[in-house]
């Protein structure tokens, strides 16, 4: 896609795209490289002996327990978050659609704990099960519940769950609702003359109309909960009880930072990257029919 | 759905009321927490949900550090946010400047190369810095940036959604007005000064902002660049609260949590409108 | 001295096996303070004419030259011309003023004659009370007067308009046109106006090239490409309801295309042709027969006081002889009587 009326000029160009590109082959594509070229080398800790081992570092990988251990982590983290996260966000959109009027309230109340730093929600959420005096715990302790997030690894896991999708309600939210509004009422009025009721209006042409929405956003969704909750993690749990909620992530770093296994670490960013790519082609391929706002 | 009933209109307030409710109610449960004082705290099970009378005490703390009197030393906020600051309007400003720049280049030029340019600049979409930390953490290491304002920025910059959101908005820039521009004498930097940058002031506020968050709420790059406490953003400060000290001050790290939300929260609240089109913009 | 001259200029896209020319060989000089109108059906190149006139395309062959100064290489701003948009393309975060100004203040002119220029443009279009405004808060109308104030505060050798009343409506481009044409009168600046509207060319033409797939057809004033029209595809195009061009008919020749305007046909008790009707209009004024004549479509124009022809009746016509036109059937070009 080109303009019909472009300047001419042999250097301009060259000089405006120079920042970017000095910053993005510095920063990006050189440790991106470096990434995949130590993910095919041994090295020791000190970097003064390396060794090709081709795909060893990647079999090694795959037949770790612990790492397998950690993408089945991973999994269930994201799966729980982004269908939980666009369940709660779907109905509160919902809601806010219906009373039309106070909808700019709501929206204004619902949408800036996207302001919230990662971390922070973690630290949130931490304290309000922390021992003793976290409030959540107290609650589900004098209902019967024996909670600890710091022996019980489930705990740990809905800890977590709970602070990323609380912490993402407001981006979910703000998409659905515009993806609600743009549905035409004329369709809704015409199935209600047709006489649906409320439940199957919404079943047979909200919820079709609003795929390509849910779609986009179950996949920024597993995005967020792979990458992004790095700092929940950290904040709750710290990877614990032992590495029950070390997502994927969190291991890379753990391990190249903490553990020192900088070529097993490379071999995990690969992976990474590897579904990075294939969730924003798929992203890109699918959902070409985005909504437009 | 148009059907009106009482009922039904009572029932979704009210669970957008719940909504609400659990959206404020940590952020609530951390406020209260920071008028109190550590021992009420650590001796109350749960924590009071009513305000205590601490309030000036905890901030005192959080922002100026010191020693409790149990022995703990807490590390002042203040300069913490001070980093914080400056790194997220250095990322917001630099990502904005060097964006435009090249979006500028992209759609107003034929260059050689250009599609390669323009595919190279696309790639970076995809891969966040969670995947990439190894190595970069090498390079800045190399170039000697660790512990320094540039290693906490100049990587972050990396990233293409601002010369999307900009090319795309240039797109739609009538390729008239170019044509009067020459017709009137005005150069590319001319036209670009002129008639693009003040077209242009709702998409930069809209990227400002979200940036801006990003910047602020930046953890996993800086807790990696930085050894040295003198440059460490808030977020990391609060995190190290929890898990540096024997006796953990809770009423100090609730303060200081509620501290590092206040500058994204005002930033949201006062650009709520270029913060919805700056989200809604950069997923297209 | 503002005079055009357009020596077989020739205009190519692509390169080698892709390549596509679209202006073939255009030539015409056109005179100092003259109104020229460039006309012809979407896609016949006269765009793209005027904008190599103005700088914005690049001239593939050929020479034009503007003052006696050759330009083809030179910026539309070192041309010394002024252009006005279909669409306006008035800045729109500037004020009236500012967008009149802008120009100028590139080209480093004090700031009281900027504002001596902009008055007296704005005094001439009736905006004196528009100056701070912004675009948005404009008319239609409005805004294309001041792309037209824009124009003229340069003081430029020649004006361009690319079918600068398109985007108005019908009542505003009859005033628009009005106000064009007195510009003209006043301030005698050299134009080239490109339209599709063969009633705009008429209008405000001094001469008019008429533009048929990258060639020019003809150039002439109203008067001549009217009467004396140089090719079928002329005689069609400009005059409505357009010429009639008849392969077949009594008294014409072979070879050749029979040409006459449905006005100078009259229709007669018997003898002339024969026509069988198919519909009438009526238009006020006057009223039009549509028929076949040997099964080749013709028009009638007659007088609204005349009988109308019922469906499928047959009338005679006889055309006036001195009003007749020839064109040679394969070229289509115009035989002289």
């Amino acid at each position: 896609m080109e303009k019909r009326v472009l300047f001419k000029s042999s250097w301009l160009p060259w000089v405006l795209i120079a920042p970017q590109m000095a910053v993005i082959l510095v920063f990006f594509f050189w440790p991106a490289g470096q990434a995949l070229y130590q993910s095919v080398l041994l090295e020791d800790a000190f970097g003064s002996s390396s060794e090709f081992v081709g795909l060893e570092n990647f079999r090694r990988l795959f037949t770790d327990p612990g790492y397998l251990d950690s993408f089945r982590i991973t999994a269930i983290f994201s799966a729980l978050v982004a269908v939980g996260g666009l369940a709660i966000s779907l109905l509160l959109a919902v809601m806010a659609n219906r009373v039309v009027k106070a909808a700019g309230i709501y929206k204004t109340l619902l949408i800036w704990p996207y302001a919230v730093a990662p971390v922070v929600a973690g630290v949130l959420w931490l304290m309000m099960f922390a021992s003793p005096y976290g409030v959540i715990r107290y609650a589900l302790i004098e209902m019967g519940f024996e909670w600890d997030h710091v022996l019980n690894g489930n705990h740990a896991m809905a800890l977590i769950v709970m602070a990323a999708i609380w912490k993402h309600i407001s981006y979910n939210f703000l998409f659905f609702l515009a993806g609600l509004q743009s549905i035409p009422t004329s369709l809704i009025e015409a199935a209600t003359i047709d006489g649906a009721g409320p439940w199957k209006r919404f079943w047979t042409i909200v919820w079709p109309l609003l795929s390509p929405t849910t779609f986009f956003l179950l996949v920024i969704n597993v995005v967020y909960a792979f990458f992004e909750t790095f700092a929940i993690v950290d904040a709750a749990t710290n990877g614990g009880p032992g590495k029950d909620t070390s997502i994927l992530v969190y291991k890379v770093y753990y391990d190249g930072f903490k553990a020192m296994d900088i070529n097993g670490s490379a071999a995990q960013s690969v992976v990474l990257m590897v579904i990075v790519i294939a969730l924003t082609v798929i992203q890109f391929k699918f959902v070409e029919k985005k909504v437009h706002y | 759905m148009i059907q009106r009933t009482p009922i039904l209109n009572f029932f979704s307030h009210l669970i957008l009321i719940l909504g609400v409710v659990i959206v404020f109610f940590p952020i609530y449960v951390t406020f209260i927490g920071s008028t109190q004082t550590a021992e009420q705290i650590m001796t109350s099970n749960p924590i009071s949900l009513l305000p205590g009378n601490n309030f000036l005490e905890s901030y005192r703390f959080a922002l100026f550090g010191g020693k409790t009197e149990a022995g703990a030393s807490v590390s002042p906020a203040l300069p913490m946010m001070g980093i914080s600051l400056a790194s997220a309007l250095i990322i917001a400003i630099g990502k904005i400047a060097i964006s435009i720049l090249s979006a500028f280049a992209i759609v107003y030029f034929r260059f050689p190369a250009k599609n390669l340019v323009f595919w190279m600049v696309f790639v970076t979409l995809m891969l966040p810095v969670e995947v990439r930390i190894g190595p970069t953490y090498e390079v800045i290491s190399n170039l000697g940036m660790l512990n320094s304002m540039a290693g906490l920025t100049v990587p972050l910059i990396a990233s293409a959604t601002a010369t999307f959101l900009f090319r795309q908005f240039f797109m739609t820039v009538p390729d008239e007005l170019v044509e009067a521009a020459r017709m009137d004498g005005a150069g590319p930097m001319r036209f670009f000064k002129d008639v693009l940058l003040p077209l242009s002031k709702t998409s930069m506020a809209a990227l400002f902002v979200i940036q801006f968050i990003y910047g602020w709420n930046q953890y996993l790059w800086p807790l990696l660049v930085t050894t040295d406490e003198k440059m460490y953003p808030i977020v990391m400060g609060i995190k190290r609260l929890i898990f540096g000290e024997v006796y953990i001050e809770w009423n100090v790290v609730m303060a200081t949590a509620i501290l590092a939300m206040i500058p994204p929260a005002v930033v949201v609240i006062l650009m709520q409108k270029w913060f919805v089109k700056g989200l809604v913009d950069t997923e297209k | 001295m503002a005079s055009i001259s357009l020596r077989n200029v020739v205009k190519k896209y692509g390169k080698g096996k892709t390549e596509l020319q679209v202006i073939h060989g255009v030539d015409a000089e056109i005179a100092d303070r003259e109104f020229v109108v460039i006309v012809g059906p979407s896609g016949c190149g006269k765009s793209t004419l005027l904008r190599m006139v103005a700088g914005l395309e690049e001239i593939s062959g050929g020479e034009i030259d503007i003052g006696g100064r050759v330009v083809n290489n030179l910026e539309p701003a070192e041309r010394d011309i002024a252009m006005v948009f279909q669409n306006y393309a008035l800045y729109p975060h500037m004020s009236v003023f500012e967008n009149m100004a802008y120009g100028l203040k590139i080209k480093k002119m004090p700031m009281a004659e900027i504002k001596q220029r902009v008055d007296k443009a704005a005094g001439i279009l009736e905006l004196g009370h528009l100056l701070d405004r912004k675009p948005r808060q404009l008319s239609g109308g409005q805004r294309q007067r001041v792309a037209m104030g824009r124009a003229i505060v340069r003081q430029p050798q020649v004006f361009l308009f690319d079918e600068p009343l398109s985007n108005l409506d019908a009542k505003l481009r009859a005033q628009t046109r009005l106000e064009i044409q007195k510009l003209h009168r006043e301030l005698g600046i050299t134009s080239l106006f490109v339209t599709h509207d063969q009633v705009e060319a008429m209008t405000l033409a001094q001469r008019m090239i008429v533009m048929n797939a990258g060639r020019m057809e003809q150039f002439g004033t109203p008067e001549e490409v009217y009467h004396r029209p140089a090719s079928t595809f002329v005689a069609s195009f400009i005059g409505s309801p357009p010429m009639n061009l008849l392969k077949d008919v009594q008294g014409g020749r072979a070879g050749t295309i029979t040409g006459i305007r449905p006005e100078h046909l009259d229709v007669v008790a018997d003898g002339g042709w024969e026509v069988r009707t198919e519909t009438v209009e009526l238009l006020g004024a006057e009223r039009l027969i549509y028929g076949r004549v040997n099964g080749e479509q013709i028009i009638v124009r007659i007088e609204e006081g005349q009988p109308s022809p019922s469906a499928e009746e047959v009338i005679h016509v006889r055309p006036r002889e001195e009003r007749l036109h020839w064109f040679d059937a394969q070229s289509g070009k115009r035989i002289a009587a």
